[in-house]
Formats: structure tokens, sequence, C-alpha cells
């Protein structure tokens, strides 16, 4: 034990000078011609590279178009539910102290009814109101005539009552504020609110 | 043209119930122009809180519309006049300025004691002490003091008069109560979208309409407690001005779903409600009970346009009350029953906007009240005299009293968008 211990610096020395004699001699070869090669890997590891990016670009753009294609459907279903929606939820306007449907009145109702009889979990409220100038008490009962009138409309046309709830706020809550003709005008009216079956709705004839 | 009239008031003052109680029950003979009431003077009243009581006292007999009330500078001369440490009053000096009556209180611990001088009788016409409930300015003392008030005007009128009363009306989609004088407006609904307040014959509750999910439900406060309660038995929809019979056991109210709205009266407790008007698909509501709470008037759309009909509380023998001729397009509505049961007055449209209009019940003859601004929704006080009502006369909707007598008006409210009033019965004073 002792021995070998003793041997360690001794070799390691030996090592350090035959090394170092090696070194010595290498500055007689000549340079090894490597550029040329290097400039091809290099170029080569660059392409590959690139077709890489462009594997990967085309890859994301895929993606995207595919994710942009499904966010354009999306968009466009949402845009197709919100046209639905808007039909559904569009107002429709009386004359003064009455609960008569005008043809403008009864093609809204049309619409909303082809919508309804698409989607048949589909559940609507519907909110009488009325102008100022009645009577604010006799003016709840018109507001509820107004809106049992739309329900009618709807009922007579296969939609069942369970479907269409009506509620009266007379003049409690106008729409527009105002004591002119063109306020009135707008304050007659019955509101379509949608109380179920609003967020996924089949165009009418898909 | 001038003539003058033995006045009727001296004659029932003596015949009042409460003079009679006195001992000093003498008749004043009392002496004025017809046309034109007796002036009073309310003098100083004594003790702690005495200003606050004679204003309270002179602003109600000036309110009932029967008398002239005194109480400014010139009311030192009549105080001068005040017999004092036994000596009688001067009661010529009272007469040479005008005065037919005199008012004299003074405030005792815990009540009032008040003494009517009559001024043409040289004589103490009447003389009592009420007990005041509550300390001084507080709600319970000022109603007594109204209450007090109301006496006096007896005594000089024969006729109590209103001010121990209070008006339920609607802003802001709450129910609010103010005393008749227009003092201690206070909220007493909870909710949002309150409407058509309606007192209890005995003054301590109110039913009223608010918006539900479902339609419109009727509720009832009780005013001692504050608790509120949703009347049951009304099926949903529409459940609309609800109006209490006089008896105070129902409340009519106006029920509707799809084909029109109805009157119906259901139990105060709830219960099962009864059909009374059959308006096939038309709309009938705002029930007012007359007094004898045999016949409803209330609005109809029977006729194609709204109009006043009166029915049997069981729904028999409607009856059109504000005649139209065919193609008559007015609008009339909101009818309110007087406590004596002569008249109904309602609102009409009169070029475009809607004035209070009365119509006598016997003859059927009609009598437009208002000409200024938009007014509606009338309600009677228990006189069968003054009226309260929405006006927009001010420029913003406001409740206003009206004497129809002498067509005097007052604004009852200081905040814009009241409406709906109710006027209540003689209140007990803790009411």
């Amino acid at each position: 034990m002792i021995r070998t211990s003793r041997l360690i610096p001794v070799l390691t020395l030996a090592a350090v000078v035959l090394g170092g004699s090696a070194c010595r001699r290498q500055p007689e070869a000549a340079p090894m011609p490597e550029p040329t090669v290097n400039q091809d890997s290099i170029d080569a590891a660059n392409r590959a590279r690139a077709e890489a990016e462009a594997r990967e670009r085309a890859r994301m753009d895929s993606i995207n178009r595919a994710n942009a294609a499904a966010e354009e459907a999306r968009r466009a279903e949402a845009a197709r539910i919100a046209a639905l929606r808007n039909t559904l939820m569009e107002a429709i306007y009386f004359d003064f102290d009455s609960d008569g449907l005008s043809a403008d009145a009864r093609s809204r109702l049309d619409a909303k009814l082809a919508i309804l009889n698409a989607n048949s979990g589909l559940t609507l409220r519907i909110a009488g109101h009325a102008d100022e100038r009645g009577s604010d008490e006799y003016n709840l009962a018109l507001g509820q005539r107004r809106a049992a009138a739309a329900k009618r409309y709807l009922t007579q046309r296969g939609i069942a009552d369970d479907r269409i709830a009506i509620i009266s706020y007379g003049e409690e809550r106008p729409a527009v504020q105002g004591s002119d003709e063109s306020a009135w005008s707008q304050n007659r009216r019955d509101e379509f609110e949608i109380t179920g079956g609003g967020d996924t709705l089949r165009s009418p004839g898909e | 043209m001038r003539h003058t009239r033995v006045a009727g008031w001296a004659l029932a003052l003596a015949a009042a119930p409460l003079a009679a109680q006195d001992t000093t029950q003498v008749r004043i003979g009392l002496t004025y122009q017809s046309a034109a009431p007796p002036t009073v003077v309310v003098l100083p009243v004594g003790g702690l809180a005495g200003d606050s009581a004679r204003a309270i006292i002179a602003r109600d007999l000036e309110y009932g519309d029967r008398m002239r009330v005194t109480t400014g500078p010139g009311a030192v001369a009549y105080e001068a006049a005040l017999g004092q440490d036994g000596r009688a009053p001067n009661y010529p000096l009272w007469q040479r300025l005008g005065a037919a009556g005199v008012v004299h209180a003074d405030l005792l611990p815990n009540g009032i004691r008040v003494r009517l001088h009559d001024v043409q009788g040289q004589r103490l016409a009447t003389a009592r002490d009420f007990a005041l409930d509550g300390g001084p300015l507080s709600r319970e003392w000022r109603m007594s003091l109204h209450g007090v008030a109301d006496e006096i005007e007896r005594w000089i009128t024969g006729t109590r008069g209103i001010a121990q009363t209070r008006v339920a009306f609607v802003r802001g989609g709450r129910v609010y109560v103010v005393d008749s004088d227009g003092e201690m407006e206070e909220a007493v609904s909870a909710g949002g979208g309150a409407l058509s307040p309606s007192w209890h014959p005995a003054g301590h509750s109110l039913a009223f309409s608010t918006f539900g999910e479902h339609g419109s439900e009727l509720r009832v406060v009780d005013l001692r407690t504050n608790r509120e309660r949703r009347l049951s038995g009304a099926a949903r929809g529409l459940n609309i001005t609800p109006e209490w019979t006089p008896g105070g056991d129902s409340i009519v109210f106006a029920h509707g779903r799809e084909s029109g709205t109805d009157l119906f009266v259901v139990s105060a407790e709830g219960g099962e409600p009864r059909r009374i008007t059959v308006g096939r698909g038309t709309d009938n509501t705002s029930p007012s009970i007359s007094p004898d709470g045999r016949r409803i008037a209330f609005t109809s759309g029977r006729s194609g346009h709204p109009e006043v009909y009166t029915v049997d509380l069981d729904g028999a023998n409607a009856e059109l009350l504000t005649p139209f001729t065919i193609g008559d397009q007015s609008y009339r509505s909101s009818p309110s029953w007087s406590p004596d049961g002569r008249l109904v007055a309602f609102q009409a449209r009169v070029a475009g906007r809607f004035q209070i209009m009365t119509i006598n019940l016997r003859d059927r003859s009609m009598r437009q009240l208002t000409s200024e601004g938009v007014n509606e929704d009338p309600s009677w006080a228990p006189d069968g005299r003054h009226l309260v009502f929405t006006s927009s006369r001010s420029g913003i909707r406001q409740l206003w009293v009206l004497d129809v007598e002498t067509g005097r008006a007052r604004q009852l409210t200081r905040q814009g968008g009241s409406r709906l009033a109710a006027w209540s019965r003689i209140l007990p004073p803790t009411s």
C-alpha cells in the first residue's frame, strides 16, 4: 500500500512530460482543411432548422387556421343564435288603449313562432306595457291584455300554453322617457324575454 | 245683496254631544255674512311646545276650509283683550277686530285645556280638557292634537274636522303615509313596485299591490308592527287595486290572467276569491265601495273605452254610471265613492288631459273640479268635502288637496312623483 501510493506522483509526472512533447510536435502537421466541411454542415443544419421551422409554422398555421375556422364557426353560430334571440326578443307595438295586433306585430310574432316551433325547449315571458297617458291602474290591465294578445296568437298556432308566461307592468317601466307621441308609441309594447332553452337554438327549417 | 243670517253652526254647536257634556251649555248667537266664513282667532298656547300646538291647531282649522283663522300679529290685540285674573274677556274689542270666535288653549302636563269664546254671545261657549298621547311633537302627540282641532271645528261649525287622518300614497315604488297636514311622512312598505294603497277602515293596515316573478300580487302591511304579508288566495297573474270593504273583513280587487281583468272579493285573511264582475275579456279595475257596502264603483272598458260603472257586491245589476254618447272616445276612470254616498269622484279626459270630476248619483249631474295641469286618482276625505289627488299643476306630480265647496287647493306632498293617494278615515290617535 505504501509503495503504490508513492508511485502515483511519478506516473503523473511522466504523463505530463509525454503529453508536453506530443504537443510540441503538432505545429509541423498541415492545418486541417475543415472550413468547407463546416460550412456545408452549418448550411445543412440551417436548412434543417429552417425546414423544421417551416414545418412548425405550417403546423401552427394549420392549427391557427383550424382554430380560426372553429372560431369563425363559433362566431357564425353565436351570430346565428344572437339573430334568433333578437328575433325572439323583438318588441311589438300597439295603438293607444288597444291590444289589437297590427300587421307588423303579426309578422314579428310569426318569426318568433317559427323559432318556437323549431325549439321545443324554448320558453318565453311576454311583458305588456302601456304609455303614460291612461290611468295608472287601468294601464296594468291593458298591459296584461296586450301580453295575453301576443300569447294567444302563439298558442292558437300550436305553441303549448305552459311555454309562454305573461306579466303586465302597465306604465310603470317605460322603454323611453318623454311625453310626446314618439315616446308614447315606443312605450305601448310587448317585450319578450327568453326564460329557458335559449342558449342553443335551431334555426327554423334546420 | 248684503244679507246676514244666523249661522247654523251656532245651533249645531249647542246640539253637539260634547258641548252637552259641558257645564257651559250656551248657545252662540253668531251673526256673519253668509258669503264669508267666520273668522276665528287662535290665541298663543301656553306651555312648552305651545307654539307648535298653536300652529297645528290653527293650520288644521284653516285646512278645514270652513273658517278664517287668525294667528298673525293682529292676534296680539286679541290676546290683550283676554280677561286676566278673573276679569271677563274684552268681547267688544274682539268683535270690533272682526272675530266671531276665539280659541284659547293651554298645554297641561299630559293634555291640553281648550276654551272656545263666543264673541257675539260674549260668553265662554265651550271648555274641555283633552288628553294628549306621546311626548310633545311625537307622532302620537300630533295626531291627538289633530283630534283636538277636529273637535274645535265641530264646536264652531257643527261638523267634525278631518285633521286626524292620514293619506297613503306611492312614490318611487314604495307606499308612504303622511298626516293630513303634510307632516310626518314615512315609507311603510319594504320592497319596490308598490301601487294602489288602500286603508283598512280602522286605519291600522294598508293593502297594496307589488310586482312579483309571475305577475303582481297583493300585500298587506300592518302599520302597528310594520309587518308585511302576502295576501294568499289570489291566483297567479294580475292582482291589483285592492279595496277594503267597509267592515274590514274582505278585500275587493282586480284579477286578470289571459282573458281580461275582473273584480273579485277575497277574505282579508286569504282564501278562495269570489268573482264579482263578468267582463268577458274586458278590463275591470279600481273598485271603490259605497259607504253602505252594497255597491262598487269601478273602471271598465266593456264599452270599448274606459268608463265608470257600478255593480252590486255580488255582481248583480252592473250599470254604466258616467254617461257617454255613441262615438264618444272619452276616458273616465279611477272612481272614489264619497263617504256620504252622494257623489262619485273620478278622472275624465278633457281636451287631452285628465281632470277631476264628480257625478251626482241621484241626478247624474257632472261637475268638473280641476282645469290646471293633469289631475288624476281622486280619493275622498271622511268629510265628503275634500279630495286628495295627483296633480302636475306645479310642474311635477304631487298630491294636492281640494275643497270641493270653495275650490281652495293646497299641496300636500313636497317630493315629486307622489301619486295614487288614499285618504284614511278618522284615525285613533296612536295609529
